[in-house]
């Protein structure tokens, strides 16, 4: 495949190396053990991560989760509890924000509202000492690449959303940061423009090669941009992975079902192979079949979780033994380009089936109260034992 | 809905006439021909002149102005720095007693206020010897501590109301905490340094009942003055101070609030 | 401790600024407000429980050192017990917070309607409206009192007019009454009054006004059951604002109250001033300032609420 390619999609590392894999590299970012609390609240619990150098790492979680406190210790706005950051091989835990080799895009982009955009993202140089006309030098060529050459001479109240958020990133930038702290940056854009922001994201993020850090609670924000996503919840990593890695093979119920949507059926063991397992589940009223092997005890307790878009629904009864339901449609809803129909179990449980439209007309087409077949692969769904 | 309105109206537009019918005719009169404050007698600015002939009024609007922008000044740096404190730090012992203490002068009356410090000085007067005597100084520090109280509320609305990652960015950037406070703190929150200062400097000058306590022989301030007149009945010359004291700070509140107006995009 | 970078010196001064210069910047305003507005009560507390003498300053103290160096403690409670005996005092309190309750009462009506009026208009109107409202408070408060004289009093503007009008043959006293007092009073705070209720009306929800009329409600039943439960704050915001500086107001009963005019800021002056017996003008203070403890304390509450809500 062509890396190039390959690295719009996925924005992987440059070449499609992946540090993380073959574990030969040195991390750059080393977070280890790192707890923050205030007062009784424990925002940040005993978080351990590896970030490696030019990756675009997003911590993705709900309200709360503790990702921004992470990224504010990494900045050195908080001062950890307990634990250690160490950045390119310094440990950061007696460097002031202002000596860090790292800066921070807000996600109120905080523009200092008295200053022109060129004096904005001039400020940071200038507070190095560098001279004014080699500053305003590099601000034009800054500028120029994120498009903003006509607006220096602006006021930020003089911007709109798109455009402040580029000065906000032109202005976090222009210091050469070896990281750089994104909160939310794409928050506050409207739908079009979040999309079209994303690949310039990534666009600029390779052609400096600085790693990035993204905090971001929206989840098609994380899967479009990243390398690799940590998901958080109260304060603690639950799994880090590639973007399909946490898709296809979430290992909580959690990230199953903050991840996209998912069905999830609550069984026990009933068979238990080497190369394969059945769970009996009396919410689907059959048995499910995988053809892999599971660690687990006879007869445990564990969930199998299964996505929307891998489930078929036909009029027709599929011929095998396992690995299909039936149901009455509940519920249908058009959205163009699929649909997603809610259909009731004859155990009661509800689930969601979506199908691409693939045909203007369908002869066959399901509509409400049919009664219909819902069947998977064996392979299709993950198993989960928490 | 509409009728509510509309009786709110009415109510607003006498309001307004309670509010300005008093200070219209104060300017109206000042130009009155006669002694008679109230019978109209014809245009004339004799009062006026015959006010900045009175080298008592003269002496004590100086020593006014003088206490009045010290004070302000004073006011300024402590109140903002009190604002700062009780908005910016997330605890510390005393936050209680500081935003308790900082918020009683606005309503504390100005008697017991100017009887507590008048007490004050004189205890410690005779623990230190200071302040051997009270004029402008300890009027000074009279009015600087009930300033700084308006001070404090008006930058700490505006601080509370500022974006506080526009520090953070700065420091991210690589300014130091003192350079943070002077390129963006200090900018951002002026408007209210400026209604702050405003705001504190006519309150001083304004000020009878804490100065003529804690006030010496030397220092006489202009409501003082004009108090001991006002008492012995309406003078026409006062109308013509009171005119040019209204127009001064109409024009200058004027002046400050269009000018502010561009910046409260935040 | 490790050797970093050369960065050092900024990093351990912003460390230090973190931990010591907090505690320098928190105390200059602190320990100003300790010595020159906490410390007086104390020293004002002391006093109202010395003696009155003839000497300079005019009191007694309370700490004497007697022949055998025992340290004696004398207080003069009869101070306290002189403003229960003198009726005057106790009217004087009294009227004072009858007059501060009955003018809070007048100016709350005056200022309500003007407070929704402003706070229901569009924002260009609103902000003209609002600075109409101030700018008054920016002028001379002495001259703004003065000049009602020259409107109330024998041949003021007011009987001049209704004379000239033949309504009226004799002129009306308004000078010199407690007519004049209220006047002066609601002249003077109707601003206080406003600025809260204006702030507090302009946060309502406009919705919910049009969910009220919606759901059937009259114009004047939306009012009762929603605006006026949702103003409460800002009502009580408003009232102490002026309730507690009239309690002990000097100048207003000093230029427009006559002889029966009785309010306690004119009687600690003239105790202070003409009869120059500081220590029961002191214990008039302290007793003043228990007065209005309570309605320190319910502004205080408001405000705090009033902030949250903000948040």
């Amino acid at each position: 495949m062509n890396a190039s390619t390959q690295k719009n999609i996925n924005g992987s590392i440059a070449g499609g190396a992946k540090p993380w894999v073959s574990q030969d590299q040195e991390p750059f970012i080393r977070i280890n053990n790192l707890t923050k609390k205030f007062g009784d609240f424990t925002a940040v619990d005993n978080v351990s991560l590896d970030i490696y150098r030019e990756e675009l790492f997003c911590l993705l979680g709900g309200s709360g989760c503790g990702k921004s406190t992470l990224l504010r210790m990494l900045a050195g706005f908080e001062a950890p509890t307990s634990g250690t950051i160490m950045i390119d091989g310094q440990d950061m835990a007696n460097v002031a924000p202002f000596d860090r080799p790292t800066n921070m895009m807000f996600q109120s982009y905080a523009l200092f509202p008295h200053m022109s955009v060129e004096k904005n993202v001039a400020y940071g140089l200038l507070r190095d000492g560098m001279r004014k006309r080699e500053a305003f030098e590099q601000v034009g060529e800054m500028l120029k690449l994120v498009q903003l050459q006509d607006f220096a001479k602006r006021k930020p109240d003089q911007l709109s959303g798109g455009q402040r958020q580029r000065v906000a990133l032109a202005r976090s930038l222009i210091k050469k940061p070896k990281l750089l702290l994104l909160d939310e940056p794409l928050g506050a854009l409207d739908k079009k423009l979040r999309e079209e922001t994303q690949f310039e994201l990534i666009n600029i993020q390779e052609s400096l090669g600085v790693t990035f850090i993204v905090v971001t609670h929206d989840q098609e924000e994380a899967m479009t941009l990243s390398t690799r996503i940590g998901v958080m919840n109260e304060g603690e990593i639950i799994q880090v992975g590639e973007p399909r890695e946490i898709y296809e093979f979430p290992q909580s119920k959690f990230v199953a079902d903050f991840i996209g949507s998912v069905n999830i059926f609550e069984g026990r063991v009933s068979d238990d192979a080497t190369d394969y397992v059945r769970i009996k589940s009396s919410e689907a009223d059959c048995e499910i079949h995988i053809s892999h092997g599971v660690s687990c005890s006879e007869n445990q307790k564990l969930w199998f979780a299964i996505r929307p878009e891998k489930l078929e629904v036909t009029h027709k009864k599929p011929r095998g033994k396992f690995n299909w339901v039936c149901g009455l449609v509940d519920e249908i809803a058009y959205q163009g380009n699929l649909s997603v129909y809610r259909i009731k179990l004859t155990s009661g449980k509800i689930i969601r089936v979506t199908k691409s439209n693939r045909l203007r007309h369908n002869e066959d087409e399901i509509t409400w109260d049919d009664k219909v077949y819902v069947s998977w692969e064996d392979a299709a769904g993950v198993v989960l034992t928490q | 809905m509409k009728k509510s309105l509309s009786f709110a109206s009415v109510a607003t537009f006498l309001g307004f006439v309670f509010l300005y019918a008093p200070i219209v005719s104060l300017i109206i009169f000042s130009f009155n021909k006669s002694k008679l404050v109230t019978v109209w007698a014809g245009f004339s600015t004799k009062w006026y002149v015959k006010l900045f002939q009175d080298p008592q009024i003269l002496a004590a609007a100086w020593v006014s102005l003088k206490v009045a922008f010290i004070s302000a000044s004073l006011a300024i740096v402590l109140g903002t720095l009190a604002a700062y404190v009780l908005v910016r730090f997330r605890r510390f012992v005393g936050k209680n007693l500081l935003s308790g203490m900082i918020s009683a002068p606005l309503v504390m009356p100005d008697v017991i206020i100017g009887l507590s410090l008048l007490l004050l000085f004189i205890s410690m007067k005779s623990f230190f010897g200071w302040p051997a005597e009270r004029g402008m100084v300890t009027i000074i520090i009279a009015h600087t501590t009930f300033c700084m109280a308006y001070v404090a509320v008006v930058v700490q609305s505006r601080l509370s109301n500022m974006d506080q990652s526009l520090e953070e960015a700065a420091l991210d950037l690589g300014a130091k905490p003192v350079r943070v406070f002077f390129d963006i703190t200090l900018p951002v929150i002026a408007p209210a340094l400026v209604s702050g200062w405003l705001l504190s400097f006519t309150l001083s000058l304004d000020d009878l009942v804490i100065a003529s306590f804690v006030t010496g022989p030397g220092a006489t301030t202009l409501p003082i003055v004009i108090f001991s007149k006002v008492r012995l009945g309406v003078s026409p010359d006062i109308n013509a101070l009171a005119t040019i004291i209204i127009l001064v700070v109409a024009a200058g509140v004027l002046i400050a609030a269009t000018k502010m107006k561009p910046k409260k995009g935040h | 401790m490790s050797d970093i970078s050369g960065h050092n010196f900024h990093t351990t001064f912003y460390h230090w600024l973190k931990r010591r210069g907090r505690t320098l910047v928190i105390s200059v305003p602190f320990w100003w407000l300790i010595v020159f507005f906490l410390a007086p009560f104390l020293v004002v507390l002391k006093i109202s429980f010395a003696e009155a003498i003839i000497a300079q300053p005019p009191y007694s103290q309370l700490l004497t050192f007697a022949e055998d160096g025992v340290v004696q403690l004398k207080l003069f409670i009869s101070n306290y017990g002189y403003l229960l005996d003198d009726s005057l005092y106790i009217s004087a309190y009294w009227s004072s917070i009858k007059i501060a309750f009955v003018s809070t009462l007048i100016t709350l009506l005056v200022a309500y309607p003007m407070a929704y009026y402003i706070a229901r208009s569009p924002s260009h109107r609103r902000n003209i409206l609002l600075m109409l409202i101030v700018l008054p408070f920016w002028t001379s408060f002495l001259l703004r009192v003065y000049a009602w004289i020259g409107i109330l009093k024998t041949n003021g503007i007011i009987n001049n007019v209704l004379m000239w009008l033949g309504i009226i043959d004799e002129p009306f006293v308004m000078l010199q009454t407690n007519f004049a007092v209220y006047v002066g009073i609601v002249y003077t705070y109707l601003p206080f009054m406003v600025l809260p209720l204006f702030t507090n009306l302009v946060k309502l929800d406009e919705s919910l006004l049009e969910a009220s009329s919606d759901l059937g409600a009259g114009s004047l039943t939306t009012f009762l059951k929603i605006t006026l439960p949702l103003s409460i704050p800002g009502i009580i915001a408003g009232s102490m604002l002026v309730f507690i500086p009239v309690v002990g107001e000097f100048v207003i009963p000093a230029l427009l109250g006559g002889p029966s005019t009785l309010m306690i800021g004119q009687v600690l002056w003239n105790e202070f001033f003409s009869n120059r017996d500081w220590p029961v003008a002191s214990a008039v203070a302290i007793v003043m300032l228990v007065l209005l403890v309570v309605p320190i304390m319910l502004l205080r509450n408001a405000q705090n609420a009033s902030n949250e809500e903000g948040a």
